[in-house]
């Protein structure tokens, strides 16, 4: 596994020369900093700590300092380790979308964006109970039964009901890597990836 | 719009020399279509009723009477598959998106001309 930290700008589209157009997400990536390389005769397994994004020195405590200090690079917002990373990189070594040729097919892990509390509707994609009319009302976006009636005499355990929606880590998957712009460290994938523009997300492949 | 999705539109997208038109103005499309492998231009004249977006993903809506039926058309401002884009007629409208339109025929759904003062 490869993978970058970045952070998702907006999204566009392009157009091919036979005029067909693509969506596509514009991705900030790195430039990344390896502040931890584990092996398993230290850590039990293979990994690479990946740090992106600055912060201020003040908003970093001495325990997060001394540990970049390590890998000699000033104070960053962003930790995220990949496991078995496929390239071989050192402590204090940078990472760039250089990592990822146009054309490549990468998975994306972001955190949608959140939604609250959220009936069954648009949590479930209930259809609601009843139409308008028939001297119903107030039912258009009910649940309906929740299950049986003496036999069981309890809802059922995991019965989908309304609660809070979104905010979750999701991957998108199979998104091919349209273009890159390695002197701004932007890439471009296509389709679009989970979160608001500005959120963290990973690119892996 | 954001500065990076502006860059990557610049980038990204193939500079186009079109006639500025809006919303009321008569303007002729010519597009390219594949027909069994062969290309070739057709036009497709009508009134803007509509401009939209901005950037790469801009779009304008053409709206034509043909055998009495009202046909609409939306294209991408920046598709490769626009040839050009000719302007026969501005219009004197008072709004940017023209739906009423679509209720009215005959006499009333006509623009009228906006008349330009000639600089003498």
């Amino acid at each position: 596994m490869k993978g970058i930290i970045g952070k998702k700008i907006g999204m566009t589209s392009i157009f091919s020369s036979d005029g067909k157009q693509t969506a596509c997400t514009i991705i900030e990536a790195g430039p990344c900093v390896v502040t931890q390389v584990k092996t398993t005769e230290t850590d039990g397994y293979n990994s690479l700590q990946l740090a992106f994004g600055d912060k201020k020195e003040k908003h970093t405590n001495a325990a997060q300092k001394n540990h970049f200090a390590k890998a000699n690079t000033p104070a960053k917002k962003v930790v995220k380790e990949f496991r078995d990373y496929s390239i071989e990189k050192n402590l204090g070594e940078t990472i760039t979308v250089d990592i990822f040729a146009e054309g490549d097919k990468v998975e994306v892990v972001g955190t949608t964006k959140g939604k609250g509390f959220q009936g069954v509707v648009k949590r479930h994609g209930f259809t609601g109970v009843g139409g308008a009319s028939h001297g119903q009302h107030d039912r258009q976006r009910a649940p309906g039964s929740l299950g049986n009636s003496s036999d069981a005499s309890r809802v059922m355990k995991g019965m989908r009901m309304a609660g809070r929606l979104g905010a979750d880590r999701v991957k998108a998957k199979g998104l091919k890597v349209v273009k890159i712009f390695p002197e701004k460290n932007y890439i471009l994938v296509s389709g679009s990836v989970p979160g608001y523009n500005g959120s963290i997300v990973l690119i892996q492949k | 719009m954001n500065a990076a999705v502006a860059f990557v539109h610049e980038q990204l997208t193939a500079k186009k020399e079109f006639p500025r038109f809006k919303a009321g103005d008569n303007i002729t499309v010519n597009y390219k279509i594949i027909e069994g492998g062969k290309e070739r231009i057709q036009g497709f004249r009508g009134d803007v009723i509509k401009r939209q977006g901005q950037g790469a993903t801009a779009t304008f809506t053409v709206r034509k009477m043909s055998d009495s039926v009202g046909v609409e058309r939306t294209f991408p401002l920046f598709s490769p598959n626009i040839d050009s884009i000719e302007l026969n007629k501005s219009g004197r409208v008072r709004r940017s998106k023209l739906f009423y339109l679509r209720n009215r025929s005959g006499k009333s759904a006509r623009i009228k001309e906006k008349r330009m003062a000639i600089e003498a």
